[in-house]
């Protein structure tokens, strides 16, 4: 039997600390890992745990991170509670093994630690990464802060393990702004935790073997349209539900609340800035000094990025003038991601605002006060001619001349 | 097969072996004896996919079962541990069980696939 660890109401935790003692909570059967910076620390505490004893589970080793996913593919299929850690280069390898997991509707959790990807070669924080696996079929949870990297992970087995679910879940955070700076974190016990978790409930396992089944079939044309509409369908329908309901009942167990787009000072607010990642609580801090200057701002996030929450992002933004959507990523060629789904999003709405698209902080480049502020005021005058006063995609925090389009 | 909508599918496009759900480890029942599903590759015939065909030579063979062990797909037939044949729908043909046969002259030779078994038998080679 795993030993218990003792914490503290509060502990001190950085996102990677907090990622990796929510693992060692849900007591995970197999963790297949390969380390890359900044995620290395999620599964190096995870082996010292085990190592120390507070793990009964199994940690195995391998030699890439296509082998990591591949190994968790396995073991997932075979009837085990799953889960690994990775960022950056380390997901593109990955990438292959994402759309089998979510395919076979096995549901491992990966935590994602944002990183940018090369070239060149970059070990800081962006959302490249993240954006990278908005096709893969797998629910894409995204933390802000340490104490929130804690709580999605333990609620990402809730979610994705859920029989009607059985989908895999990744949980993001930016690198080194989140992974490598200590917060407050506030755990649950370990008894408290794994209460919350649940025993994990094998569902078509291959090591029933009453009951043999095969996973990773072929299926051409005649069958695969139908297997992918299935998994689309799944994720359209069912998962916004149940992420609502393991969002309430963790509140009810905690008192801290989640929401599938988080909204702040959206009241009355009449210009937004939608973004992600630790960029949403920069922004929150400056809507609050815009409001002092007489602009009424306010800030949505999506807490859920896939599946993409379409009604959510309506809803939040139904009665603004202006709206600003943040790319922490290079879209190389076309506006940004988050760009185009918000816009998507609100041109069903009868109240259209102005949209336009901000590129910023690649590669870990810092997201100020003052870059806010200017978004902020841009967005102030969009909502007052009622049209874009800026060019719709800006680059922002860039050395060289102004770079823009549109 | 019959064709099945999208929402007709198990989540995972995961196939069951057997219609039914075993008493026991399937491995405890006799290949004859399981309830195969109509998609468990035992009931696709791919023994065209051969050129040569491996023939056996009860006459010769010692049952050491080095075949049945090493063949890669399942398709060497024995039962208490006595040789009985090869699995045509399956086999394909690629000679392992043949050079991992011990006797002399070995128990099991490739011949041309057109090749009768009879006809092939009556030409095995001498011990040397």
């Amino acid at each position: 039997m795993a030993e218990k660890m003792e914490l503290n109401e509060v502990e001190v935790w950085d996102g990677n600390m907090a990622a990796s003692q929510a693992l060692r909570q849900a007591q995970v059967d197999v963790v297949a890992a390969y380390p890359i910076t900044p995620s290395t620390p999620i599964v190096q505490n995870y082996s010292s745990f085990l190592a120390n004893g507070y793990i009964d589970g199994e940690f195995v080793m391998v030699e890439s991170e296509h082998a990591a996913m591949s190994g968790c593919v396995g073991a997932a299929a075979a009837g085990g509670r799953v889960a690994t850690a990775t960022s950056s280069q380390g997901f593109a390898l990955m990438s292959e093994v994402l759309y089998q997991a979510s395919g076979m509707r096995l549901p491992i959790v990966l935590t994602v630690v944002n990183r940018a990807l090369a070239a060149p070669l970059n070990v800081n924080g962006d959302h490249s990464d993240m954006y990278l696996g908005r096709d893969s079929g797998w629910i894409q949870l995204d933390a802000f802060n340490c104490q929130q990297a804690y709580d999605l992970t333990l609620m990402a087995f809730r979610i994705g393990e859920d029989h009607s679910i059985r989908l895999p879940v990744m949980v993001h955070q930016d690198g080194f702004i989140t992974s490598h700076t200590a917060e407050n974190v506030k755990p649950l016990s370990d008894d408290e935790a794994y209460e919350f978790v649940g025993e994990y409930k094998p569902m078509n396992a291959m090591l029933d073997l009453a009951k043999p089944v095969t996973y990773g079939v072929q299926t051409e044309e005649d069958w695969h349209f139908e297997h992918k509409a299935r998994q689309h369908a799944d994720l359209m329908t069912k998962v916004f539900g149940k992420v609502e309901e393991v969002f309430d009942a963790f509140e009810k167990k905690t008192g801290r609340k989640y929401n599938i787009v988080e909204e702040y000072m959206m009241e009355d607010a009449e210009v937004a800035i939608v973004a992600l990642g630790t960029t949403v609580e920069t922004s929150e801090l400056v809507a609050k000094m815009m409001r002092e200057e007489g602009i009424k701002a306010g800030v949505v996030a999506p807490r859920l990025f896939r599946p993409w929450p379409f009604e959510q992002i309506r809803k939040a933004l139904a009665n603004v003038k202006a709206v600003a959507c943040l790319d922490r990523s290079s879209p190389n060629g076309a506006l940004g991601a988050l760009y185009n789904e918000v816009t998507a999003s609100l041109y069903q709405n009868d109240n259209r605002p102005v949209i336009t698209n901000y590129i910023y902080g690649l590669g870990g480049r810092d997201f100020t006060i003052d870059h806010a502020k200017e978004i902020f005021k841009e967005l102030d005058a969009n909502a007052k001619e009622g049209r874009p006063t800026t060019p719709l995609q800006q680059f922002v925090g860039l050395r060289g001349p102004k770079l823009s389009f549109y | 097969m019959k064709y099945l909508g999208w929402d007709e599918l198990l989540p995972g496009a995961i196939l069951f072996s057997f219609d039914e759900e075993m008493e026991k480890d399937a491995c405890e029942v006799l290949p004859e004896n399981r309830p195969y599903a109509e998609t468990n590759s035992h009931e696709a015939y791919v023994g065209d996919w051969r050129v040569l065909k491996p023939v056996y030579n009860r006459d010769l063979c010692i049952d050491c079962q080095f075949c049945w062990i090493y063949c890669p797909d399942v398709s060497i037939i024995s039962r208490d541990k006595k040789m009985i044949g090869v699995d045509y729908d399956h086999c394909k043909g690629c000679g392992i069980c043949v050079e991992v046969c011990p006797t002399n002259p070995k128990s099991l030779l490739m011949f041309d696939e057109h090749v009768e078994n009879e006809k092939a038998l009556a030409q095995w080679p001498e011990k040397e």
